[in-house]
Order: C-alpha cells, then sequence, then structure tokens
C-alpha cells in the first residue's frame, strides 16, 4: 500500500461511526447562518457542536435554523452542555437533546465550574458522565488536562475524552503538551482536544503530538475571516496528523549538515 | 389558564394540549423538544399531552454553540 493510500484510510472512530475530518468545529460565534455554512463548509469538519436553548417565542415561522445550513443528514450533530454548571443541569440537556435530534445518543458534555475561567467541575463532570453513560448516551467529554481524570472518564464509559488545551476560546494554543502527551498514551478511546487552539498552528502542535482530532470554534469563529481561517485548520489538523503519522526527528542541540561532507573541491 | 413558559407567564385556552401549544405559536413542524415539568413530552405524544394550570414549559431547539 502506497503511503498516500495510507493518509487516505486514516480515520479513527467514535462510538461506532468511523470520520476522516480530525477537526471537529462548534457552530457558535459567527456573524450568520450563512457564514457558520460557510465556515462549516471550509473546514471540512463531520462533526458540528450544537448549543440546546429556549426557541425564541414569536419569531417569524420560516425564519432560517441552524439545522436548515447544519443539516443532520449531511453532519454529525453533536449537541453539547455549554452554560450548564451542574450534572443535573448538563444530564437535562442531553435529554432534551436526544429528544431534539429524533433519539440520536451523541453527546459533548461539559460541566463548567467558574465562569472566569470556564474550567471544568471535574467531581460533576464525573457525576453526570455516570448517569448518561447508564442512560444510554454516547458521550464526548469535556476535562481538564489531568491525565488520572482523563482514565477516570474512560473507566466511566466516554467513547471520547476531550480534556481543554488552554480556556474555552482563550486562544492561548497549547500550554500542556506533555499532560496532554501522557493522557493520549494512556487512552483506548479518541482523544481530542477541546479548547484554547488561537490559530492554525496550535493545532497542528495538537495533532502532532497524536491527538486524534481537535475541537475548536471560536479561533474560527472569531478571526477576521473565518471561513479562510476554517480552511487554514483543515490544513493545519491534516498537516499535524502527517507529521505525526511520519515521525519528527529528534531535537539536537548542535547542527546537523544536510549536504554531504565528502566530495567537496574547495 | 396560565402557564409559564420558558421562564414566562402566558395565557392559554383551557383543555390545551402539548400539540396545541406548537400550533398556537406556529412552531409547527419545527425541530424543537419540550419539556412539561421537567419531564420530557416525546414528540409523538404531543396531542394527547393535556396541559394544565401552572405547568412550567420549556420549547427548545438547537442553536450554535461550541
Amino acid at each position: 500500500m502506497s503511503e498516500n493510500a495510507n493518509l487516505r484510510d486514516d480515520s479513527f472512530v467514535v462510538a461506532g461511526t468511523t470520520y476522516h475530518s480530525r477537526l471537529l468545529v462548534g457552530s457558535g460565534k459567527y456573524k450568520d447562518l450563512d457564514e457558520t455554512r460557510q465556515a462549516t463548509e471550509a473546514s471540512g469538519a463531520e462533526i458540528i457542536t450544537v448549543a440546546i436553548r429556549r426557541t425564541n417565542i414569536g419569531q417569524k415561522p420560516g425564519e432560517p435554523n441552524l439545522l436548515d445550513v447544519v443539516p443532520p443528514s449531511q453532519y454529525t450533530i453533536l449537541p453539547n452542555t455549554a452554560g450548564c454548571y451542574t450534572a443535573e443541569d448538563a444530564v437535562r440537556t442531553c435529554r432534551l437533546a436526544r429528544e431534539l435530534l429524533d433519539g440520536h445518543k451523541l453527546v459533548k458534555l461539559e460541566v463548567l465550574g467558574d465562569e472566569k475561567t470556564l474550567y471544568p467541575d471535574v467531581t460533576a463532570t464525573l457525576e453526570a458522565a455516570d448517569i448518561l453513560v447508564k442512560e444510554g448516551f454516547d458521550v464526548m467529554v469535556y476535562t481538564s488536562d489531568d491525565p488520572i481524570l482523563a482514565k477516570r472518564l474512560e473507566d466511566i464509559g466516554c467513547c471520547a475524552v476531550m480534556p481543554l488545551a488552554a480556556p474555552i476560546g482563550s486562544g492561548l494554543g497549547i500550554q500542556n503538551k506533555y499532560n496532554l502527551r501522557t493522557i493520549i498514551e494512556n487512552a483506548s478511546v479518541p482523544i481530542l482536544v477541546d479548547a484554547g487552539v488561537g490559530t492554525a498552528s496550535d493545532a497542528a502542535i495538537a495533532m502532532e503530538l497524536g491527538c486524534d482530532g481537535v475541537l475548536m470554534n471560536t479561533a474560527i469563529a472569531g478571526a477576521q475571516n473565518p471561513v479562510l481561517m476554517a480552511s487554514a485548520m483543515k490544513k493545519a489538523i491534516e498537516a499535524g496528523r502527517e507529521a505525526f503519522l511520519a515521525g519528527r526527528i529528534p531535537r539536537k542541540r548542535y547542527a546537523s549538515a544536510s549536504s554531504p561532507l565528502d566530495g567537496t573541491f574547495f | 389558564m396560565q402557564i409559564q413558559l420558558n421562564g414566562k407567564n402566558r395565557n392559554i385556552p383551557d383543555h390545551s394540549n402539548a400539540q396545541d401549544l406548537v400550533e398556537l405559536l406556529e412552531l409547527t413542524g419545527k425541530r424543537l423538544a419540550i419539556e412539561v415539568n421537567r419531564e420530557i413530552v416525546p414528540r409523538t405524544i404531543y396531542a394527547q399531552h393535556r396541559l394544565y394550570e401552572g405547568d412550567q414549559i420549556e420549547i427548545v431547539h438547537a442553536i450554535g454553540g461550541g
């Protein structure tokens, strides 16, 4: 098999479904639904997160809906529990999402602990994950970069563990390479970096570490040109993945000549 | 009768069911989920789910989020 064929076959599996794009994107913070659609298409993502919120009562009938521009027939919709600060609210949100999406079981669990950092409340996350797994949900879980906790969430039965790279929406990039490496090494479910990516190089670094994928929203939607950034992220994810598979050279303190030393005529 | 809909008081005709409410709000055919007093009402039984005075109803949908 050629190396190119290897790469074409490179895929990962979440809850029994095979995905070829390792970039997962959020659908928040865009200026309008048309921009959401264009950026989502440019990203090549197959899994798109959505939030569950109250319907605007009195909204004009026929007004476009998010799921018209990212249709569940075309994308895997990943409802999140963003904004939930208790296990109870998170579980309630997932149950509503399952009804909304016709019994769809895949959810992104996040239980937040603090408005300033949006860091996960890990004890509440464990509690909610346990309930949701027992209720038959396929739980992709947002968590801190703690390797012990990541393993615990896997043991509970989460189908993917998604440690943060930096606080949500911060754009600070990969702050915790060694923890992420440890989490990846220990894992037998996909590990996706969720949150903290700022630009394309951050996404490439996450993939070079061996993550199965990266989930991002603000880095794309908040860019000056979101559609162009979506395209950049797609390439960065692919480049980082290829570099990981290719195996980088070791770091050395001093130079190593690239041209042969034999045959010089001077 | 008065219900609480998405956090706000609202008057709807007596003896309404969940289907009537969806129609009243012109949400027929929209992709949404309904919770009455924190219990999900599956869309297959909207017409059978009778609403009562003081019911706390949440109607939710999917919006952009990360």
